[in-house]
């Protein structure tokens, strides 16, 4: 099992760097363009909670790809969406920010922090008068917990009792804001804990995230109730390619780059046996290769056509967009 | 029949013959509904589908989205439109835009409906129309209900339809008897000629609608102006075919409505007719509208600041002399 998910781990979060790498490439190229979050560091958390929730509805802040990616959203059809093309998840139409494939129960992606917290409240709310007893996971990060729709949703989902998975990254940084200057409380679990059972996990460790995060999953399906996780972590690039990131030190940058969440992940696989080295390359092989074939297919792809500027805005009748 | 009870009366159909429909907001359920709009829907449907909210008017419209995500079909109600503020989030940012940005991917089966217009003595905080706010946003639809009709087949068509509807309803309006009597294909997208006439045509909605009629019937006894009153029911789209047929017939165009003037629907109204039917015009269009401040509590100076069938007659009236009627 644990072998299995090592190299489920791996791909992924290996997926989700060299994507993201290449985007920023691709950024620098002008093949994408407007604001574009990186998560590199970070795909402890992304991968671990994504995986760890398996089938469920999920909710996510901007910062949303490598969310996107382990969920199984094709990695072409995201990179073309960033290139704003025609074949993109969102036709092109949305962007970094705005990935959608309610197929795949992924409702975004949302470029206004802590507005999708009431969103996944509503939907676990749903989801329970309809009898089903899948969970909402509900993503976001540190500054999330200051806005007042966050208190909102906190006290909705417990007085409600709806199976939400409340997710914070605390990546101590609200773009440039350290969580000391911008919360008054700096363990965020305990903004919720008054609400709902909350913890901590290590945000670099993606076994203690999945592990967490698979406990969390139980206990709103057996209760129909909210849970809360904390999960530290730390992105290496600043917030969008917009910042420097420079309000952070040297010092800081490099104590939390020895922690990063992919050679941890090697480090504890390699000692435990679950990955040989031989394994490691070809899993890295088959990255190159579908970040490749990724840009490739966005490169080639179509801009949208002109309707389609007045395209998607009513449906009239689109009950046939989901079953 | 009441204006409420046509809304009540909608609700009530709807969520007896469609188990998707939920009605959620602040004092909604056990209470009754402030304005007693959701009135024994409670006893009638539970509490799970008849839903009391906190005092959150962001989150209200934000879990609506997310109902209407997952197949619900939700009714919210904001208990004014002075509360909706605390909101916009959620209506402009999300609720308008999410079919859009996902390529159409999602899309949002959900009518937000509240009150909004100047009642008596509540001061500005609680009395305002804020119409434009909204009507000024695509992906929204915005309907408004000026009686018992178009507040219940309004009401219902927009709970049937599959896009976002902000559906606009008036203080005044709650315990007004109206004629009611059922439409078949009623269209909300069709603006509603109430009275014929061939020398003006004179476009409101909501309570405007009401004082507006007064005021015409009067221009016709006492002075032999024929007008005729057009009663917007849909904001945006704006059904512009009707006036434009109209105004080709009467030469004349009058917008009123309780809103400040400036930037009002009547600004685009004019514009609009402007645009298209200008050398059909005998008369620079006429907007009797609101006064440009806030409203006051004490009842002249409320009065001062929103049109009343006295001023609307005493308005056309001169405009209309003045332009050679």
């Amino acid at each position: 099992m644990s072998q299995t998910l090592a190299e489920k781990f791996y791909y992924l979060m290996k997926l989700g760097r060299e994507f993201e790498i290449r985007c920023k490439e691709e950024y620098l190229k002008g093949n994408i363009s407007g604001f574009l979050h990186l998560a590199i560091g970070e795909e402890a958390v992304h991968v671990g909670a994504v995986v760890g929730f398996g089938k469920g509805d999920l909710f996510c802040p901007y910062r949303e790809h490598v969310l996107a990616l382990a969920r199984g959203i094709d990695p072409k059809l995201i990179m073309a969406e960033l290139f704003g093309k025609a074949t993109g998840v969102s036709k092109g139409k949305g962007g970094s920010m705005h990935l959608y494939e309610p197929k795949m129960d992924f409702y975004g992606g949302n470029a206004i922090v802590a507005a999708h917290l009431p969103h996944a409240v509503g939907a676990a709310y749903a989801r329970k008068l309809m009898g089903e007893k899948a969970g909402v996971l509900c993503i976001f990060g540190d500054g999330a917990t200051n806005n007042g729709t966050f208190f909102e949703a906190i006290n909705m989902a417990n007085l409600w009792e709806v199976p939400v998975l409340f997710l914070c990254e605390n990546n101590y940084y609200a773009i440039g804001t350290h969580v000391s200057r911008s919360s008054a409380l700096k363990d965020i679990y305990l903004k919720a804990r008054d609400y709902m059972p909350a913890e901590v996990v290590d945000g670099m460790d993606v076994f203690a995230v999945y592990e967490a995060v698979v406990r969390a999953k139980q206990y709103i399906e057996e209760y129909g109730k909210p849970y809360f996780i904390e999960a530290h972590t730390y992105r290496f690039e600043g917030h969008s390619m917009a910042d420097k990131g420079d309000y952070r030190s040297p010092r800081e940058l490099e104590m939390f780059r020895k922690r990063d969440p992919i050679d941890l992940l090697l480090k504890k696989a390699y000692k435990e046996g679950w990955l040989t080295e031989e394994q490691v390359r070809l899993i890295d092989q088959k990255v190159e290769a579908v970040v490749e074939g990724a840009v490739e297919f966005a490169l080639s792809s179509p801009e949208p056509s002109e309707e389609e500027l007045y395209t998607d805005l009513y449906c009239g009748v689109c009950s046939d967009v989901i079953p | 029949m009441l204006y409420r009870d046509a809304l009540n009366l909608a609700l009530d159909y709807a969520m007896e013959h469609d188990p998707r429909v939920v009605v959620l907001g602040e004092d909604v359920g056990f209470y009754g509904g402030n304005y007693k709009v959701t009135d024994g829907l409670y006893v009638k449907y539970g509490p799970k589908r008849v839903i009391d909210t906190p005092i959150a008017e962001n989150s209200i419209v934000g879990t609506a989205i997310g109902m209407a995500l997952m197949g619900l079909r939700p009714v919210a109600e904001i208990m004014t439109v002075n509360f909706a503020m605390l909101a916009m989030d959620q209506f402009v940012n999300q609720m308008a835009k999410l079919r859009y940005m996902s390529g159409g991917k999602l899309f949002l089966p959900l009518v937000v409906r509240m009150p909004q217009g100047v009642a008596k003595q509540l001061a500005s905080q609680h009395s305002q129309s804020l119409e434009h706010f909204f009507a000024s946003v695509p992906g929204l639809y915005v309907f408004c209900a000026s009686d018992s009709i178009s507040a219940y087949h309004g009401l219902l068509h927009a709970i049937r339809m599959d896009d976002p509807v902000v559906f606009l309803e008036h203080v005044l309006l709650y315990g007004m008897d109206f004629p009611f009597e059922y439409v078949k294909n009623f269209d909300p997208f069709k603006a509603r000629i109430l009275k014929e006439g061939k020398d003006i045509t004179v476009v409101s909605y909501l309570k405007m609608v009401h004082d507006t009629l007064k005021a015409c019937e009067w221009l016709e006894e006492r002075d032999g102006i024929s007008c005729e009153v057009i009663d917007l029911i849909s904001l945006r789209p704006i059904d512009f075919e009707t006036i434009y047929e109209s105004v080709r017939k009467t030469h004349r165009l009058v917008v009123v409505y309780e809103a400040p003037k400036t930037l009002g629907l009547g600004a685009e109204l004019s514009a609009r007719v402007c645009e298209e039917l200008f050398y059909y015009l005998d008369a620079p269009p006429l907007r009797i509208a609101g006064e440009e401040v806030p409203i006051p509590y004490n009842r002249k100076l409320e009065l001062m600041a929103i049109p009343t069938p006295e001023k609307i007659y005493e308005r056309i009236l001169s405009w209309s002399k003045s332009h050679g009627l």
